[in-house]
């Protein structure tokens, strides 16, 4: 324990709240997910590839990682600007609206994906404007990404808030008394001040979309190549008991979603260093 | 000429710093619009849709989908989870954070970054990684057979993949706030002779409520209504390993539209509670860090 602790503290309790948080933790998480990784180790690397290279597969993958960036950079877009709105205008509804947000947290999946689809599909409050003009959003690959821009909406909100909020008026005043006009502020002082913490909007948004399935199955339609999402595909192979598929689907899924995890760590570490030689 | 020229304009836009520090009212106004009618696609619609769905057929259909055997059942075992899950978090978050916030050990960041893993994993991943590990043809799955404990396909497989889907929520919020607090409070507590847990239950508990409830009411929300995870370990077996989401899905698939957004509704009304609570959780939490 003496190696373990660095600084010495006289606060009591460290051996058991860690030690609890490490059997905790190794029982419900790492020694299951370590399982499927030995799992796949028993699969050798010929079908492996041979699982991954499929056709169903592939196309699959492709759907999944298209449709989260096309969401995630809906929400980039229009996740700025309602973070803007939210911190920088006063409007009525600004409070509810700003509570509002978190809603795609809060809302069950499964509840999102039928309500989306009922107001989504050629016969919903929506859908019906868009049939007549030959575009279909529900059982459709658009279907898809507009449950996922649901399901990611707060992401990119939510990270910029507390940035917006901090940012030095000083600053804008700063560049509007040099002359600058106020499109150019935003442009060339405001922005580029922001990349880094949208980035990271970005690539949460993006890294939950991946891993989404609840959504998903009500709204797309399920058809194989077209629009099966990865997730699903991994259910699939559970219910004819292709373990071995499921399995090797799901390790390259996680690799995905571990390298997301490390972009979104530098990301947030960038975001911290820059924050902290603007304050200093 | 032009210097003097410069000089006045700094001056004038120096004496109205709101005009030049915010945009034209027309970009506003249009912003504004823009932001408003994002919302409404994508949150107002829906959450609207599923109350008008669920009374599309009279109150009467409404009330008797709620009150069937099957939405019973699911409603008591959706209870069942939380309340082993969220108390099993709880702790963990509790003893988690403790360790993390106040105590430096090498290996610190590796644990902070393992305790967000199951934000980073699909749904549909955590329940496959039970139902390898417990099914019939996985590591313990015989051994489970023989002593015939099930696992997978019943109660205790749903409440494991709740608990992994879960876990993050309470030690996520808790962390960066005992962080912020510092340790001189329960070193103060400790020199004037408090016991361990006695520091813990009268000063540093009371300094962590409001982040703690905001923790319990994420995590109980997404125990709720969790379904990739629980979909893949229930197998769907109605009235016996079928939560709330689970059922929706099978009146839905059954078109039974009415009965299906009837329960949606109960869990919509939960996620906005959900969000009531969570906007008064802040609002504390905020006036809580500002007077500290």
């Amino acid at each position: 324990m003496r190696l373990l602790l660095r600084q010495r503290s006289i606060l009591p309790g460290f051996g058991l709240t860690l030690g609890f948080t490490v059997l905790y933790m190794s029982l419900v998480a790492l020694i299951p997910l370590g399982g499927l990784f030995l799992r796949t180790a028993e699969l050798s690397a010929d079908r492996f590839w041979a699982i991954i290279s499929d056709a169903r597969v592939v196309a699959a993958f492709r759907l999944s990682f298209g449709a989260s960036a096309i969401a995630a950079c809906i929400n980039l877009v229009f996740g700025l600007i309602l973070a803007w709105v939210l911190v920088r205008y006063r409007f009525p509804g600004r409070r509810l609206v700003d509570a509002l947000i978190d809603l795609p947290f809060a809302l069950p999946t499964a509840v999102a994906g039928i309500a989306l689809t009922a107001v989504y599909a050629g016969n919903g409050w929506i859908g019906r404007y868009l049939a007549p003009l030959d575009i279909q959003i529900a059982y459709a690959p658009p279907g898809i990404v507009v449950a996922l821009t649901f399901i990611g909406l707060p992401f990119v909100v939510r990270t910029l808030q507390p940035v917006l909020e901090d940012l030095d008026p000083e600053v804008e005043e700063a560049s509007a008394s040099l002359g600058a006009p106020r499109a150019q502020t935003l442009w060339r002082v405001i922005l580029p001040e922001l990349w880094p913490v949208l980035l990271t909007g970005f690539a949460l948004a993006f890294a939950r979309a991946l891993g989404e399935y609840g959504s998903i199955v009500f709204i797309s339609g399920n058809m194989p190549m077209r629009t099966e999402i990865v997730p699903l595909l991994m259910v699939m192979k559970l219910e004819q008991f292709d373990y071995a598929g499921a399995t090797a689907i799901a390790v390259t899924m996680l690799m995905a979603s571990f390298v997301l995890l490390l972009v979104i760590n530098v990301l947030q570490w960038w975001s911290g260093q820059r924050h902290c030689v603007r304050r200093s | 000429m032009q210097e003097e020229q410069r000089v006045s304009d700094g001056r004038v836009v120096v004496g109205a710093p709101r005009g030049a520090t915010t945009e034209p009212w027309p970009v506003r106004g249009l912003l504004i619009v823009v932001a408003m009618l994002f919302v409404g696609l994508f949150l107002i619609a829906p959450l609207a849709a599923v109350f008008v769905q669920a009374f599309s057929e009279g109150v009467r259909v409404y009330w008797g989908s709620l009150h069937t055997p099957d939405t019973r059942a699911a409603i008591k075992l959706t209870l069942l989870t939380v309340v082993i899950a969220v108390p099993a978090n709880l702790v963990f978050g509790v003893a988690a954070s403790w360790a993390v916030a106040k105590f430096e050990f090498i290996g610190k960041s590796l644990l902070t970054t393992l305790i967000d893993l199951p934000f980073a994993v699909s749904p549909v991943i955590s329940g496959l990684i039970y139902v390898i590990f417990f099914g019939i043809h996985g590591y313990l799955g015989p051994w489970l057979a023989r002593h015939d404990i099930q696992v997978v396909f019943a109660v205790p497989g749903i409440v494991l993949a709740t608990v992994f889907v879960t876990f993050p929520f309470v030690a996520r919020e808790l962390i960066p706030l005992m962080q912020a607090q510092g340790t001189e409070e329960e070193e103060a507590a400790l020199s004037l002779g408090a016991g361990g847990w006695q520091t813990f239950f009268r000063v540093t508990l009371p300094n962590i409520k409001w982040g703690l409830l905001y923790g319990v009411i994420l995590c109980n929300a997404r125990a709720m209504g969790e379904f990739g995870a629980v979909s893949v370990i229930s197998g769907h077996i109605r009235g016996l390993t079928n939560t709330m989401p689970l059922h929706v899905e099978i009146l839905y698939n059954e078109y039974n539209f009415a009965g299906a957004f009837a329960v949606a509704s109960l869990l919509t009304v939960l996620a906005l509670v959900t969000l009531v609570l969570k906007s008064f959780a802040e609002w504390k939490f905020k006036a809580g860090l500002k007077s500290t």
